[in-house]
C-alpha cells in the first residue's frame, strides 16, 4: 500500500502553483486562436519542388497584400502551412494566390487544405466553444450531485477545473493552436477525468459504509490503493491509443492528442491528489453519505 | 452472472457473426452488399469543399418597405383617408394622419384581416408594429416580420443554389439550409470550388432596359457602369423584361462575328413585351444589365418577335456558359457571401485515412499486447471482446450510414483505449474478491455484480461529454462525438454479453483453480 495521503499537502501546494501559472499565462499570454477562432485564411501547401522553402514562400506571399502572413513547416518534408488574418477577402482571393504564387514560383506546388473562416463565423464558433465546455463542466456537476453527495461534487468539479486549466495554461506556454479539435480533446478531458474521479469515489462512498472508524484521511487512502491498478491500467491503455494516434495520426490530429495526453495525464493526478483531499477537508464521514440515504 | 442460457449465447454469437459481417461490407468493393450501407467518408476524408453561405437580407427588407410604402399610399388613397408627408427613414415608414382619423386609420393596420399590415397567425404577430405618436404612424417590422422574409428568402436561395450547383453537375452534392438566412453547401470530391464560389457568388439578376440620352424619362433613371468598369451610361429605370421572362438560355458560337454568345428564350409574355419593345423602339439602343453592371447595349434594328435572342458581349465561352447557366437556374433573391469554407483536396483526403489507419493498428495492437502481458488468458478474453467492440463500432455505424471524419477515427482509437476500462474494472474486482473468496464462480459473479455501479457512473460521464460535443460541434468534430458515444454503448454491450459470455466458458470449466486471475 501506497501512502497517498502523506502527500496530499505537498502535491495540493504544487497543483495550486501550476493552476495559478496557467491562469496568468492564460491571461497575460493568452492563446494561440487558429482561423477557426480567430478568424482568417489557412493553406496548406505541398511543394513538388524540393528548392522551395519557407523564405521564398514568404517573399512570394509578402507581394500579395494579405497583411501579416504566417508560414511554417508542416509535418512532411515539403508541406507547408500558411495562415494570415485578413478579413473580408473576396471570394476569389484562393484563385488570385494561386494565380500569384504559380506566376513566383511556378506550377511547383499544390493546395491540399483551404480553410478561410469569417470573423462572423469564428466569433461564433468560439462562443460556442466555451459554451459547450461550459456546458459539459455543469452536466458533470449535476450527475455527481444526483448520483453523490455534494462534497463529492465539489472535489469532481474542482479536479475538473485543474485539468482544464493546466491543460490550456501548456497550450499558451508552448503557443500551441487552439481550434475546433482542442475543444473536443478538452471536453473528451473532461469525461475522462470525471470518469477516473467517479471510480475512486464510487470506492470511497463503499468503504464508508464498510468502516465507520476509520478517518476519512485514511479512507481515501485505502479507496485509492484499492482502485490504484485500474487506474494505472486506464491510463496506460488509453494513452497507447493516445500516443499511436500522436505519433501516427498525422500532423492535423496532432494538437488534438497532444491536448488529450496531458489531460488523461492530469486527470489521472488530480482525481488522486485534488478530488480525495477536498473529500477530507470536507470532514466527509460515514454520517454524510447515510444522512442522504435516509432522506 | 455467470449463466448463460443456450437461447442467450445463440443469441449473441449471432448478434456478433451479423456485426462482422455488416463492418467487413465496408472493406468489400462491390456497390451492392447485402445491406447496400456503406459507412459515409467525411469531407476531411474524401475530399471535398464545405460552404456556407448567408444570405444578404438587407436589400430585400428595403425592398419590402418600399413596396409597402406604394401599397400604404395607395391604400389609403382609396379609403379617402387624407395622409401627409409618407417617406422611408432608418428601415421606419412614417406618415402623418389628421387627429380625429388617428383611430380609424390605426384599426386599418391592426385588424386581423388588415389588408396592408398581413397578420401571421402561427406567430400571432403582424408583418409590422405599429408606434403612433400623436397624428405621427410608424411602421417597423416586427421580429416575425423580418423572420418570415429570412424564411421566405431563404426558401428561394436554398431552390436557386440547388438548381445551379447541380447544373455543375458535381457527385451527391449537400445542400441544407442553417438558421434562417445561411446555406451550406457540401461537395464531395470536389477540391477545387472556384467555379461554384463564382456562380454563388452572383446575383444574377438579369433585366433589359432603355438606355436614354436626354435625362428625362418618365420611370427614373440611373447611371450604369459597362462590365468593362471604364464606360457608364444612363439606362431607364423601367425594365421591358427580366430574368423571370427567360425559359432557356445556352452558350452559342455566332457564325457570321465568330464571337459566343448566348441565346435565349423567352416565355409567351416575355415574348410578347420584347416584340413591343422592339417595334416600337427601332433605334434605340437596349442595355441587358445584369447585376447592376451593363453587359452589352446593343442598337435594335427590327422587331423582335419569335421571342428569341441572343446577348453578346465580351465572352470567353467558359463565362458564357457559365451565364446562361446562371440565367436558367435564375435570380437569387439576395446576395449571398461565403462567411466559412473549407476545402480538403482528396490526396489530403486519402493521407488522412492511411495515417488513421495506421494510428489504429498500431493503437489496437500496444493495447492488446499489454492486456495479454497483464491478464494473459483474461487478457485475451479482453481481446477478443476489443475486436468485436470494433466490428460493433463500425458495424453500427454502417448501419446508420453515419459519417466518419479523421476525429471520428480518433474516436475510435480512443474507444479501443478505454474500452478495456470496463473490463480491468471487473477483473480488479474480481482479484480482490478472490482474496477472500475461494470459491471461484462466488467471486466472480460478486466482482461482476460489484464493479457494476462504477462502470455505469464512469461510462455516462463520458458519454454526457460527448452529446454535449454533438450539439455544439459542427462536421468534423460532430463526427468525433458520434464514434465516442456509439462506442460507449458498444463497449458495454460487448464486455457485459461477449466477455462475460467467454469468462464463463473459462471459469465453469477451472472452477477448482487456485489464483485462476
Amino acid at each position: 500500500m501506497i501512502n497517498f495521503n502523506k502527500f496530499y499537502k505537498l502535491f495540493n501546494y504544487i497543483s495550486v502553483i501550476l493552476v495559478a501559472v496557467s491562469v496568468l499565462l492564460l491571461i497575460f499570454k493568452g492563446l494561440n486562436f487558429g482561423v477557426d477562432f480567430k478568424g482568417g485564411t489557412l493553406i496548406e501547401l505541398r511543394a513538388t519542388n524540393t528548392q522551395t522553402n519557407v523564405s521564398i514562400l514568404r517573399k512570394s506571399f509578402n507581394n500579395m497584400n494579405l497583411g501579416d502572413v504566417n508560414i511554417k513547416k508542416f509535418g512532411n518534408e515539403n508541406d507547408y502551412l500558411i495562415k494570415f488574418e485578413k478579413k473580408n477577402i473576396e471570394s476569389n482571393a484562393i484563385e488570385i494566390i494561386k494565380n500569384d504564387l504559380v506566376k513566383s514560383i511556378g506550377k511547383t506546388f499544390n493546395f491540399r487544405r483551404v480553410e478561410n473562416v469569417g470573423p462572423k463565423v469564428s466569433s461564433e464558433l468560439l462562443k460556442s466553444g466555451i459554451i459547450a465546455i461550459a456546458l459539459s463542466l455543469a452536466a458533470m456537476l449535476f450527475y455527481i450531485w444526483i448520483r453523490f453527495e455534494w462534497q463529492f461534487s465539489l472535489g469532481a468539479i474542482l479536479a475538473l477545473f485543474h485539468d482544464v486549466i493546466i491543460t490550456l495554461g501548456f497550450f499558451s506556454l508552448l503557443g500551441l493552436e487552439i481550434n475546433l479539435s482542442i475543444v473536443a480533446a478538452v471536453l473528451t478531458i473532461v469525461g475522462y477525468s470525471m470518469n477516473d474521479t467517479v471510480v475512486i469515489f464510487d470506492r470511497v462512498r463503499e468503504n464508508l459504509r464498510k468502516f465507520s472508524d476509520i478517518k476519512i484521511f485514511d479512507l481515501t487512502n485505502i479507496s485509492i490503493n484499492e482502485t490504484l491498478s485500474r487506474t494505472i491500467i486506464t491510463s496506460v491503455t488509453t494513452l497507447l491509443a493516445l500516443v499511436s494516434i500522436y505519433l501516427f495520426g498525422g500532423e492535423i490530429l496532432r494538437g488534438f492528442s497532444l491536448a488529450m495526453i496531458l489531460g488523461v495525464i492530469f486527470g489521472t493526478y488530480s482525481s488522486i491528489f485534488i478530488a480525495n483531499p477536498v473529500l477530507v477537508k470536507l470532514r466527509v464521514s460515514q454520517k454524510t453519505i447515510l444522512k442522504e440515504e435516509v432522506d | 452472472m455467470l449463466y448463460f442460457s443456450k437461447l442467450r449465447i445463440t443469441l449473441v454469437t449471432f448478434v456478433t457473426f451479423l456485426f462482422i459481417f455488416i463492418a467487413s461490407s465496408n472493406f468489400l468493393e462491390t456497390e451492392d452488399n447485402f445491406f447496400g450501407k456503406k459507412i459515409n467518408l467525411g469531407l476531411d476524408l474524401q475530399g471535398g469543399s464545405y460552404l456556407l453561405l448567408e444570405i444578404d437580407n438587407k436589400p430585400i427588407e428595403i425592398q419590402k418597405l418600399q413596396n409597402t410604402t406604394t401599397i400604404i399610399r395607395n391604400y389609403l388613397k382609396k379609403k379617402n383617408v387624407f395622409f401627409s408627408d409618407l417617406r422611408i427613414f432608418d428601415k421606419l415608414i412614417l406618415f402623418n394622419i389628421n387627429e380625429p382619423d388617428v383611430e380609424k386609420v390605426k384599426s386599418l393596420f391592426l385588424d386581423k384581416d388588415s389588408e396592408v399590415n398581413p397578420f401571421y397567425s402561427q406567430y400571432k404577430s403582424h408583418q409590422f408594429d405599429l408606434t403612433i405618436k400623436k397624428n405621427e404612424f410608424q411602421l417597423k417590422f416586427s421580429k416575425y416580420g423580418l423572420v418570415e422574409i429570412r424564411n421566405s428568402s431563404q426558401d428561394q436561395a436554398i431552390e436557386i443554389v440547388r438548381r445551379r450547383v447541380d447544373e455543375v453537375g458535381t457527385n451527391e452534392p449537400n445542400i441544407l439550409k442553417r438558421g434562417n438566412n445561411r446555406i451550406l453547401v457540401e461537395l464531395p470530391g470536389l477540391d477545387d470550388p472556384m467555379r461554384i464560389k463564382s456562380l454563388l457568388g452572383k446575383t444574377a439578376n438579369l433585366t433589359f432596359r432603355f438606355i436614354t440620352q436626354n435625362g428625362n424619362d418618365t420611370f427614373g433613371e440611373e447611371k450604369l457602369q459597362f462590365e468593362d468598369g471604364i464606360n457608364e451610361a444612363l439606362v431607364s429605370k423601367r425594365i421591358i423584361l427580366s430574368g423571370e421572362n427567360l425559359l432557356d438560355a445556352q452558350p452559342q458560337m455566332d457564325n457570321q462575328t465568330n464571337q459566343t454568345v448566348v441565346t435565349f428564350t423567352l416565355d409567351r409574355v416575355g415574348a410578347k413585351r420584347f416584340g413591343k419593345a422592339t417595334s416600337t423602339g427601332i433605334g434605340k439602343q437596349l442595355a441587358i444589365v445584369l447585376d447592376g453592371k451593363i453587359v452589352s447595349a446593343p442598337v435594335i434594328r427590327d422587331t423582335i418577335a419569335g421571342g428569341n435572342g441572343q446577348i453578346s458581349g465580351d465572352f470567353t465561352f467558359q463565362s458564357a456558359t457559365d451565364l446562361a447557366l446562371l440565367l436558367r437556374s435564375g435570380a437569387l433573391p439576395a446576395p449571398l457571401n461565403i462567411i466559412e469554407e473549407r476545402t480538403v483536396g482528396p490526396d489530403l483526403g486519402q493521407d488522412s485515412i492511411n495515417a488513421g489507419i495506421i494510428a489504429l493498428l498500431i493503437g489496437f495492437l500496444l493495447v492488446i499486447i499489454f492486456m495479454f502481458f497483464k491478464y494473459k488468458v483474461f487478457g485475451l478474453i479482453a481481446n477478443i471482446t476489443l475486436l468485436v467492440n470494433l466490428f460493433f463500432l463500425i458495424g453500427i455505424l454502417t448501419l446508420f450510414e453515419a459519417t466518419l471524419t479523421l476525429p471520428g477515427i480518433a474516436g475510435i482509437i480512443l474507444t479501443v483505449g478505454m474500452a478495456v476500462d470496463a473490463n480491468v474494472l471487473i477483473f480488479e474486482r474480481i482479484k480482490e474478491e478472490a482474496k477472500t473468496e475461494k470459491n471461484n464462480i462466488i467471486a466472480f459473479d460478486t466482482g461482476y455484480i460489484k464493479s457494476r455501479t462504477a462502470i455505469l457512473d464512469a461510462n455516462v460521464t463520458t458519454l454526457i461529454a460527448a452529446i454535449i460535443l454533438f450539439f455544439m460541434g459542427s462536421g468534423p468534430i460532430k463526427g468525433f462525438s458520434i464514434t465516442l458515444a456509439v462506442g460507449i454503448f458498444t463497449t458495454l454491450f460487448s464486455v457485459y454479453f461477449i466477455a462475460r459470455l467467454l469468462t464463463s466458458f473459462y471459469v465453469l470449466r477451472n472452477k477448482e483453480k487456485i489464483n485462476l486471475i
